[in-house]
């Protein structure tokens, strides 16, 4: 009786405890993981991938950044109009995609923070799709290329300031093998 | 773990409202002595009707009385010693009511020890010295059956009556409903509004550095208690929203670099993908009897909008336009949609018929708007209002009255409380960190706060009434 009235009071400080503190976490959230899977950040130094020492892998993701004047075009407030910059850099990927006809890519829509969440998805598939549509237009087998929006989840410049937004309205190719 | 909060989460079904005097026949006597007045007897006919305006202008809150709980008999129990539950029921109550903006309750040196023999004979006398123009009175009990009974009394002080009275039985797991629905019941007594307080919020939780956040799915009570992430984190989550019956929540995910629309259940706690989708789809929302889901495919650079059964099939296209339509949101009776399109140029709200028929546009403010929520009211729509900051804004919705209610830099994404008075929001700040918080409105603008929440959060979205 005595053992059994101290385990009660023993659980019930310990749920008391719980109570007390229960607006934190009851389980700490898991550690952080690199959730960008494929994605690119784009204007990034290469990374290692598809590097082997100094030797970078024909036809990889790294070949490619290599070989194009950019992986990313930019894009106006609000437009997600090919100019003739992004045509540019646009023409050597289609060029490079083109010598590689065995390669699959995957075009990322971007947008900066100053549209709401679900707008900047669709926002964001609209750039994407500018883009594809442009490669195809040059001659690229659209079945190679597919296209995801990030909308404004992924910035690569943090600032809020028309610098850091113009680098974020972006659409960036990435070499998915 | 996750069975047994479950099988918590579905004891709570046994919840339920019952008149204390009732509950009071059964107990021994160490039960209050059974009030002669039944709950909601009219009050003194000479006594000015005490009452709190949710939607006037500039008002005082009312000053409120909540003294601590008293208890019989102290016993332990797997939520606390009753006395201890007493104490902390009478805070939870006193919280809520603060919360509202409508309310001041009496500061812990005001008030008085209440005996168990006295929470239905108030010492009105002493109140009435205090200021306080409402007092609310309770008791706990333990249960031999394991649960607890929380009795709630509201009386007026100046008239010395009882407005209104409720028990509460409640598994140890849930003590802190009680609190809340003894809160409620006081609310609505005053202002004649449906109650909110005894509500739950589902969000994302954000982490992480600007670029790489990670966010996961979290759901907690609506002041911030019982909180508890859904998700790993792995994938982005955005947009949740609770189904009507609340076993489940439809939002979108990145998993697998697919993002779609999911319905993640809340007693399986597993997702299971809605459309089979080759395309992007987002912006998932309910209908309101649960039988539809509403949302946005994009394809090849137009984003139009759908709905699909909630148990899957082929999707139903409800817009056509060469814009972007997103965004849409149905009214409390189903018959209608508001939802954003760019097809003037900018973002701007518009309803059509729930078939897809009949669409016209609503905004014609300066500016853009975008995130429309109907109220579960019916009688006004929330939005996100974009002219360089973002702001929170309600309008009727033939789109007449605008009103901002918010004015921050970054404050997006409305989600109505259960009785349409009260609006919850994410509030972003600027610059590299870039963090976001959520936050609370009510219809005024006045009574603006943030809701607590372990990491930071956005994408509120407010639960119905539980039952």
């Amino acid at each position: 009786m005595m053992a059994k009235l101290s385990t009660t009071l023993m659980t019930a400080a310990a749920m008391l405890s719980l109570a007390a503190c229960a607006h934190k976490p009851k389980q700490l959230p898991p550690p952080p993981v690199d959730n960008t899977g494929g994605m690119n950040t784009g204007n990034l130094p290469p990374s290692n991938n598809g590097q082997v020492g100094d030797a970078t892998v024909p036809g990889s993701d790294a070949d490619f950044r290599r070989s194009v004047s950019s992986n990313t075009v930019h894009f106006g407030l609000d437009m997600y109009d090919i100019d003739p910059e992004a045509r540019t850099i646009l023409d050597t990927q289609a060029q490079w995609l083109a010598s590689h006809p065995n390669v699959r890519a995957t075009i990322e829509g971007h947008c900066d923070e100053r549209g709401t969440r679900e707008y900047n998805l669709a926002l964001g598939d609209r750039r994407a799709n500018a883009a594809k549509n442009y490669l195809v237009a040059k001659g690229i087998d659209p079945s190679r290329l597919t296209t995801i929006s990030y909308g404004k989840e992924r910035p690569v410049a943090l600032g809020s300031d028309d610098a850091s937004w113009a680098q974020n309205r972006r659409a960036v190719t990435v070499v998915v093998g | 773990m996750i069975g047994k909060v479950f099988a918590a989460l579905a004891a709570t079904a046994a919840l339920s409202a019952l008149a204390v005097p009732a509950a009071a026949q059964t107990a021994p006597a160490s039960t209050p002595p059974s009030q002669q007045q039944p709950a909601g007897q009219p009050q003194d006919q000479n006594a000015a009707p005490l009452e709190v305006s949710v939607t006037g202008g500039v008002s005082e809150p009312m000053p409120i009385a909540i003294p601590v709980m008293p208890t019989a008999q102290v016993v332990d129990t797997p939520a606390g010693s009753t006395d201890v539950l007493g104490r902390q029921l009478a805070d939870i109550v006193a919280n809520d009511l603060r919360n509202s903006g409508l309310f001041t309750p009496l500061a812990p040196g005001k008030l008085r020890p209440v005996g168990f023999q006295e929470v239905n004979a108030p010492a009105f006398d002493y109140w009435g010295g205090t200021g306080a123009q409402a007092l609310v009175q309770g008791f706990v009990r333990a249960g031999a059956d394991g649960n607890l009974t929380v009795g709630c009394y509201l009386y007026d002080v100046f008239s010395k009556v009882e407005l209104t009275r409720t028990g509460f039985v409640v598994p140890p797991a849930d003590w802190r409903r009680a609190g809340h629905k003894c809160a409620d019941m006081v609310y609505a007594r005053l202002t004649g509004e449906g109650p909110y307080f005894d509500s739950r919020i589902v969000y994302v939780s954000e982490t992480g550095p600007k670029a790489k956040r990670i966010k996961r799915l979290a759901i907690m009570d609506q002041d911030g208690f019982n909180h508890r992430f859904l998700t790993n984190g792995q994938a982005i989550v955005l947009t949740p929203r609770f189904a009507p019956n609340q076993q489940s929540i439809v939002y979108m995910s990145y998993e697998d670099n697919r993002p779609s629309i999911y319905v993640y259940d809340l007693g399986s706690g597993r997702p299971r993908r809605i459309v089979q989708n080759v395309s992007l789809t987002f912006a998932p929302r309910f209908s309101p009897d649960g039988r539809w889901i509403l949302f946005s495919m994009a394809q090849g650079g137009n984003t139009d909008i759908y709905r699909v059964a909630a148990s899957g099939g082929t999707p139903q296209r409800l817009t056509t336009s060469p814009g972007i339509d997103t965004g849409g949101s149905y009214s409390p009776d189903g018959s209608r949609i508001v939802f954003e399109s760019d097809r003037s140029g900018g973002q701007q709200l518009y309803v059509m018929n729930a078939d897809g028929s009949n669409q016209h546009r609503i905004s014609f403010g300066g500016g853009r708007y975008g995130t429309p929520v109907w109220s579960p009211r019916g009688d006004l729509i929330a939005f996100t209002k974009l002219g360089g900051a973002f702001r929170i804004g309600i309008m009727a919705p033939d789109g007449s009255g605008e009103k901002l209610l918010t004015n921050s830099w970054q404050d997006e994404g409305p989600s109505w409380s259960p009785n349409g008075r009260a609006i919850t929001f994410f509030r972003s700040t600027q610059g590299g960190s870039g963090k976001a918080d959520l936050w609370m409105v009510d219809l005024t603008g006045q009574v603006e706060r943030k809701i607590p929440t372990p990491l930071d959060g956005s994408d509120p979205a407010w639960g119905p009434i539980r039952p």
